[in-house]
């Protein structure tokens, strides 16, 4: 099992761990007072990234090549000049402007006969790829310039972004991405092409007639088991869905328990029946139903779920959970998630009881466990 | 020469001591600077060569009214002061 869990949140990096087994410490912070978004272990050569969010002088990207003992700026995904003609990024907002990143939304490792290479999705909805670990970066044109993507709008956020990117690690020829709101795209060739993959989603947020649409679904979340690529789980905004046909339809889990609205999702990494969520009362309202904190569990596939307490605040308790911000490791067993309010906590049994390891980190973005 | 000199708040990301440059605007007394401290140029401008939201610049003490060509005039005197907005901490 993972021995360290990384923290991305408000006012920095932390790193957790549990020397020998026992209670899990803070042991470790970075960037401390600066946002830290989006974080990378990449399982190919243990090298660490770090996305910065700096209110005032923009998105930053971080390396490190001693597991997070010194850190050295690389060059952040930017937008090129030639897409300043191209004011249909701010789609939504009052003044459309030329793109600029605001923020590093995903990033993930590119696949095992890949290394070095990166993909970053950002806020606005660009795809970006960098061959050499992040010293350049270039935007993935194909996507950028489908017809499809400049209908995309933003789902929380002002602009339309890319949150979720899965490339799994035998074949870096297939990515899919989750956009919010764009639905979930898949490219079968190295992202020269892309399909809208989102048959069976819905949206509770569009008149009826366009509620089926592909290009304004709103998946929070898109994971893929491991062990079973064929099987995908999705938090979106009006429910949780599942595609056990490798994303060429989804169907609606409406046993979700206690409520369907949430950000995160984590699939096992063999068993593609159990999969977590961190339910909130609903979208404009976005607190834990009945102010407890729980996590909900289904290991039939969606037929059912079991609400989680044990070791969860159960009183007064409103903490949200970020899309980013739950994590499981290799072995299936061992669960983290972080929430707004600076709360952490940690399952070793797959959800059954939980042990807090704070309660006042700030606001939490991302949990990742370690690789190593 | 116009002097060119950056919030403090700056240097806890990389160093950007004050400097003497030519130029004639904002524009192209940055791009000065920029061409010596390349990696400063994405903390003070967006991906299309505007000024961050929450990053101000002043030139002589008024607030530049150009944030996305930089054409404000500067002089031979001039100082133009980079600084963190209030907004956006």
């Amino acid at each position: 099992m993972s021995e360290h869990i990384f923290i991305g949140t408000r006012k920095g990096l932390f790193t957790a761990g549990r020397p020998d087994g026992g209670e899990w410490t803070i042991e470790r912070s970075a960037f401390l007072g600066d946002p830290v978004g989006q974080i990378l272990d990449d399982p190919r050569d243990g090298t660490l990234y770090a996305c910065l969010e700096l209110g005032h002088f923009g998105p930053k990207l971080h390396r490190s090549d001693d597991r997070g003992e010194t850190w050295q700026e690389v060059t952040a995904p930017q937008y090129p000049d030639d897409t300043a003609e191209d004011s249909s990024s701010d789609n939504g907002t009052d003044e459309a402007k030329p793109p600029s990143v605001n923020k590093i939304w995903s990033l993930v490792a590119g696949a095992d006969d890949e290394p070095g290479k990166l993909w970053a999705g950002t806020l606005p909805g660009g795809l970006f790829v960098s061959a050499d670990r992040g010293e350049t970066w270039e935007l993935v044109r194909s996507l950028w310039n489908m017809p499809a993507r400049k209908e995309w709008f933003g789902g929380g956020a002002d602009q339309p972004g890319i949150h979720s990117i899965v490339v799994p690690p035998e074949n870096g020829r297939r990515i899919t991405i989750g956009v919010s709101c764009g639905g979930v795209w898949r490219s079968e060739d190295g992202g020269e092409t892309w399909t809208n993959k989102s048959k069976g989603m819905w949206a509770a947020y569009m008149p009826p007639d366009k509620k089926l649409e592909l290009n304004i679904q709103d998946p929070h979340c898109v994971v893929c088991c491991r062990g079973k690529p064929d099987h995908w789980w999705s938090q979106h905004h009006n429910g949780v869905f599942r595609s056990t046909d490798d994303c060429e339809t989804w169907v609606e889990v409406e046993a979700a328990a206690p409520s369907a609205f949430g950000f995160p999702v984590v699939v096992h990494p063999t068993a593609p029946d159990t999969a977590w969520f961190v339910p909130a009362v609903k979208d404009e309202c976005r607190i834990p139903v009945e102010g407890k904190v729980v996590v909900s569990r289904t290991t039939d596939g969606g037929e059912s779920f079991e609400v989680l307490r044990e070791g969860l605040p159960q009183t007064h308790a409103y903490d949200l959970v970020y899309r980013h911000a739950m994590d499981i490791d290799a072995s299936g067993d061992r669960l983290s998630f972080g929430s707004t309010t600076g709360s952490l906590w940690a399952s070793d049994d797959g959800g059954d009881s939980w042990r807090t390891i704070s309660t006042h980190l700030p606001p939490i973005y991302s949990v990742k466990f370690s690789k190593a | 020469m116009p002097k060119v000199v950056f919030t403090p708040n700056l240097s806890r990301h990389l160093e950007c001591p004050p400097l003497d440059v030519d130029g004639t605007s904002v524009r192209s007394a940055l791009d000065e600077v920029f061409a010596d401290n390349p990696r400063l140029r994405g903390y003070i401008l967006d991906d299309q060569g505007r000024v961050r939201h929450h990053v101000a610049i002043f030139v002589d003490g008024g607030m530049v009214s150009d944030r996305d060509e930089l054409t404000d005039t500067v002089g031979a005197a001039s100082e133009i002061y980079v600084m963190q907005a209030l907004s956006g901490g």
